[in-house]
């Protein structure tokens, strides 16, 4: 059988879990701690914490309450926010993070992905390629969350991660985050034909087959937010994961 | 009392966190009398096998283990890069493993692997057990476990193979032998089918 990883990402913001729309307008949707453990409880195969805070405030990621959410995950655990030096790599490491997941320091300092693959091998060293098509419909990729655009094309930028030794890549659509409207499956199809690495998708899943449509265009794994904690037009907040028999349904296990 | 060895690769804390969540205090120490008065080993590992290796055997501990494993028939399960180092070397490094089971380990053979398959196997595998273990009592159905290697071993002797699993081909993902067993996956981040396989580990040996 095999098994396209299906991923809820939680954003942080001051402490709190929250979800935005298009890197704006956050809603405030509770405890990530208690979210972590309802999404233990449900099994999924991975989970990713960007913490989107951490780089506009100018610090480093929260080690302690990294440790905290670890303690609870008995899943693949993925952290991202305000990583700038190899030293927060590791710290992170022994807290029980397995991915480490870098942007804007990806971007400012490509010598910190080669470092951090050394020290623990590629396989946990994620860079995240936030996309925005341009006002000539061109894919841009975005550091600072989503605040600064760095020029580059997500191809050409996606691989140039991998060869500084990135083992995944987390492909983030801000013009689909939190819409619904279903991925961006041209630029899925654009960095996964750039990369040998795995690409993670997020950006504007709305359903299961969402999911499946991602996959089919080349994503490893595919990940949301929204659709992991909000259910109803109004965005009520209610945590879910879709079950065994879905997934198998919808060919993301097969 | 069950230790894990610490030298100096990997993300311990998980496994202890899982450990403990199955009711059992575990010891993370690089002591060579912690690790010489251990009922059980777990011998984690993370990363490229020379790096495992190399600070395997500049921590001083290796004398230690080979004697509870060889001389005390201590039970040690090795966990992903620990699991390849129970045998005798890796077509990924250059130094020896411990050799305790007969047998290599050996990249993923992409000429086998069916397009679009990528080498590091990430993510999610179904196991099949493929003969009786106290590992894998009252395991529940249809075990998963989470995976990500780009080498696997390859046994001299079929009858070492304990879990097989299929990534373009059917390969060695955990191996028992005596006292000594190794997985390639990492039960401490596999949910319910891990927590299963470390109490197992913990109750039964």
């Amino acid at each position: 059988m095999m098994r396209t990883r299906v991923i809820p990402a939680l954003l942080i913001q001051k402490g709190g879990l929250v979800k935005s729309v298009k890197f704006k307008d956050y809603k405030y949707v509770g405890d990530p701690i208690n979210a972590v453990r309802i999404f233990n409880e449900k099994e999924v195969d991975e989970i990713v914490i960007l913490d989107i805070s951490a780089t506009a405030e100018k610090r480093g990621p929260n080690i302690q309450k990294i440790r905290e959410i670890a303690s609870e995950a008995f899943m693949p655990l993925g952290y991202g926010g305000g990583i700038t030096r190899l030293e927060e790599i590791r710290e992170l490491i022994t807290a029980g993070v397995e991915k480490v997941i870098l942007n804007t320091s990806a971007f400012q300092n490509p010598g910190l992905v080669e470092e951090g693959a050394k020290y623990i091998g590629s396989q946990s060293i994620v860079v995240s390629v936030d996309v925005k098509k341009n006002f000539w419909g061109k894919y841009k990729v975005y550091v600072q969350n989503g605040g600064r655009n760095t020029g580059s094309d997500p191809g050409g930028y996606a691989r140039q991660m991998e060869n500084a030794g990135a083992g995944e890549i987390l492909l983030n659509s801000i013009d689909r985050d939190g819409t619904f409207a279903g991925y961006d499956t041209e630029l899925i199809k654009i960095v996964c034909d750039s990369v040998s690495i795995p690409v993670v998708a997020i950006g504007g899943a709305a359903s299961v087959s969402d999911l499946a449509e991602a996959a089919q265009f080349g994503a490893s794994g595919v990940s949301a937010g929204s659709i992991f904690v909000f259910q109803g037009p109004h965005r009520a907040v209610l945590i879910s994961y879709p079950s065994q028999a879905e997934l198998k349904k919808n060919g993301l296990i097969k | 009392m069950l230790t894990i060895v610490d030298y100096g690769v990997g993300n311990l804390a998980s496994i202890k966190n899982m450990l403990k969540k199955v009711g059992s205090d575990a010891l993370i120490s690089s002591s060579e009398n912690d690790i010489l008065a251990a009922k059980k080993l777990i011998l984690p590992g993370v990363g490229a096998f020379d790096t495992c290796a190399g600070k395997l055997q500049a921590s001083g501990l290796v004398n230690a283990l080979h004697r509870k494993v060889h001389e005390e028939k201590v039970p040690v399960l090795g966990v992903c890069v620990g699991h390849q180092l129970l045998f005798r070397d890796s077509e990924e490094g250059k130094l020896p493993g411990l050799g305790w089971i007969p047998g290599n380990v050996v990249r993923f053979n992409q000429g086998l692997l069916t397009p679009g398959l990528k080498v590091p196997h990430m993510g999610w595998t179904d196991v099949v057990v493929s003969k009786s273990s106290r590992l894998f009592d009252d395991m529940h159905e249809e075990p998963r476990f989470y995976f990500v290697h780009s080498y696997h071993a390859r046994l001299d002797d079929p009858a070492d193979a304990l879990v097989q699993a299929d990534y373009g081909y059917r390969f060695v993902a955990g191996v028992e032998h005596g006292n000594i067993l190794g997985v390639q996956f990492h039960p401490e981040k596999s949910h319910k089918f891990g927590m299963k396989l470390l109490s197992n580990f913990v109750k039964h040996y």
